[in-house]
């Protein structure tokens, strides 16, 4: 019995730490955001949803090869972050953040109704089935070990962009002083769009790592939405390293919790969690002292 | 909204018309959409009670939740009267706003943290009714259990729409006079105050996390009434209709479509909101399914843009056909 016990503990930890690669990859492309822009995506899971769905017209319906798919679906969401800066940031950037937050809201509704009226409400999946991988007497999915290698990979990916590139030392910069950049003669709108489309790529990413493992439907952003938020305010917003910490800390919450109960159950150990840490580290996980 | 303190004959005049309404109309179907727009009004005037002062909370799914969903437990499961369970309902509302907002604003966490804190206690209200699904139903939501045989004032269910028509006005009357006393008392210079600048306030002796905690329990307890009063009046509630993120933007929507910084912004938001979500309905039917969220979704975003005072907000400047004082356009410009 108590053999048993441990294989299911351990396989739920590797399944929580698999889940974590993806989670902090959504943190990340939120924290982006917010860090260079100062906007909180409330909609961010809703991109996730959307690009979701772009996988599966185009992998189920029109019959595309994943790997094509792949590009086509980041390449979907990431004009969505453009179109969303473009279209609603934009014109509120001189507003209270406050304001920003709340129509980013009305965009979630705006895309979750979205789906609902265009592609209905029932669930879909690309119907693939990846096999199982069993390493000893642990059973390790294919799906969530690709999405946690091409997790890691996208997060290296956007390291490298970050500190490698001029575009992406002028992003840093801009995170730390967003007033200076723009004497230091760096085009602060330019690099706003690029931000955007970065972010919404990061969530086109997960979106199809998210797909070979989940069913899509038009409220599948509800489902880890909160948990991306949690997660940030816990790495500290904007706060990327941070963010990582949290992702992986709140997946193995989530993963060991729904193992001894519902799944909805580790949301809410994730929750009270959460709520214990504000009151130890209100600044977020990493921060330095006030 | 004028520094007087007796209400003013436009108000005289609105209250006895909504109380002689019935006398002289009372069609099942108009006064059912009144009694849901009279709920829906309390609910976001609970919202603005704090959301005016840059308090921005997408947590009062959670707290509309948890009023419907303990005082149709307590009645169902312990056959306490709803006259028990609804205070026992706001309680819970009380303990919860106390829980999540008391270290918010203890280690200031503040504008966005505190939206998305408060985002996911809604998400997290709605997983908990779906975890538990053994007693509350789950998805498939929860029907209070009916005393057979017409009215039952006791046990606080009504066949009657006139009644509930009538309570449900005074709901909504308490929560007017309840923002009204908001809007004359001491608390409403200390928020705004606090809205403006924490760290000064608290310097001119404002106690910051005290006072912020206040109207949020208020506020809280406010909305569980609402979500009691509707689990009451439906007799049905799901987690979809009364908790999580979707209900919280919804009275976000409807008061900043009505106007957050009047008295009856929130009212004249639910009004609209639901006019339309009705009209839909009865035009498109069952195909209306995500077409009135659809229209809600835009209507915010370009109310955010184009008109962020809300139409009673902006008839009430143009009314006034000169710009309010510097000072109070900053207050109510700035978030938290």
């Amino acid at each position: 019995m108590g053999a048993i016990f441990d294989i299911y503990l351990l396989e739920a930890l590797i399944n929580g730490l698999l889940l974590g690669g993806v989670l902090a990859l959504l943190a990340l492309g939120l924290n982006l955001v917010f860090g260079v822009i100062d906007v909180v995506w409330i909609c961010y899971a809703e991109l996730v949803m959307v690009g979701m769905y772009a996988m599966y017209y185009l992998v189920s319906v029109y019959g595309w090869p994943f790997w094509a798919a792949v590009p086509a679906c980041i390449g979907t969401v990431a004009v969505l972050g453009l179109l969303l800066h473009v279209l609603v940031i934009a014109p509120l950037l001189g507003a209270p953040p406050i304001n920003q937050l709340l129509a980013t809201g009305g965009v979630l509704f705006f895309l979750q109704s979205f789906a609902t009226v265009a592609f209905g409400i029932e669930f879909r999946n690309l119907g693939l089935r990846l096999p199982v991988i069993e390493i000893g007497d642990i059973f390790v999915s294919y799906a969530r070990l690709l999405a946690f290698g091409c997790a890691l990979a996208g997060m290296v990916a956007v390291y490298l962009f970050l500190t490698r590139s001029y575009v992406g030392t002028a992003i840093r910069a801009i995170s730390q002083d967003r007033e200076i950049m723009a004497l230091m003669g760096v085009d602060t709108r330019r690099i706003y769009l690029t931000t955007s489309a970065v972010g919404g790529g990061l969530a086109g990413l997960p979106a199809c790592l998210l797909v070979l493992q989940y069913d899509v439907h038009p409220f599948v952003g509800l489902s880890f939405g909160p948990i991306i938020f949690m997660i940030c305010v816990m790495g500290g917003l904007g706060n990327m390293v941070g963010g990582f910490v949290a992702a992986f800390i709140f997946a193995e919450l989530i993963s060991v919790g729904g193992l001894f109960l519902d799944l909805e159950w580790g949301y809410v150990f994730a929750f009270v969690f959460f709520i214990a840490m504000m009151v130890v580290r209100p600044a977020g996980l990493l921060a330095r002292g006030a | 909204m004028s520094a007087g303190m007796k209400p003013g004959l436009p108000w005289l005049l609105l209250g006895a018309a909504l109380v002689a309404l019935p006398l002289v109309y009372a069609e099942p179907y108009p006064l059912h959409i009144i009694i849901t727009i009279l709920i829906w009004s309390f609910a976001y005037t609970s919202w603005s009670v704090m959301g005016r002062f840059g308090l921005v909370s997408l947590g009062h799914g959670g707290f509309m939740g948890v009023g419907a969903y303990v005082t149709a437990l307590a009645w169902n499961n312990w056959g306490l009267t709803p006259w028990i369970g609804i205070p026992l309902a706001l309680l819970c509302a009380a303990a919860l706003a106390v829980v999540v907002a008391w270290p918010c604003f203890r280690f200031r966490i503040t504008g966005h943290y505190f939206a998305l804190v408060t985002l996911a206690l809604s998400g997290i209200v709605l997983q908990v009714i779906t975890a538990t699904r053994d007693i509350t139903g789950g998805s498939l939501g929860y029907t209070p259990e009916r005393i057979q045989g017409g009215s039952a004032p006791l046990a606080f269910q009504f066949t009657d729409k006139v009644t509930w028509y009538y309570i449900a006005l005074a709901v909504w009357a308490a929560g007017l006079i309840i923002w009204f006393a908001v809007q004359r008392g001491m608390i409403r210079y200390a928020l705004e105050a606090i809205s403006e600048d924490e760290d000064a306030s608290a310097a001119a002796g404002v106690n910051v996390t005290l006072e912020k905690l206040k109207i949020t329990v208020l506020s809280a307890v406010m909305t569980a009434m609402a979500g009691a009063l509707y689990c009451q009046y439906q007799m049905f509630i799901s987690p979809d209709t009364v908790s999580g993120i979707s209900i919280s933007l919804q009275m976000v929507f409807a008061v900043v479509v009505g106007g957050i910084y009047v008295a009856l912004g929130p009212t004249v938001g639910a009004v609209i909101t639901i006019l339309l979500a009705e009209t839909l309905r009865i035009f498109f039917g069952p195909a209306a399914v995500g077409w009135d969220n659809l229209i809600y979704g835009l209507l915010l975003v370009l109310f955010i843009i184009f008109l962020p005072k809300g139409i009673v907000g902006s008839l009430a400047d143009l009314g006034r056909a000169r710009p309010r004082p510097a000072g109070v356009a900053a207050v109510r410009g700035r978030p938290a």
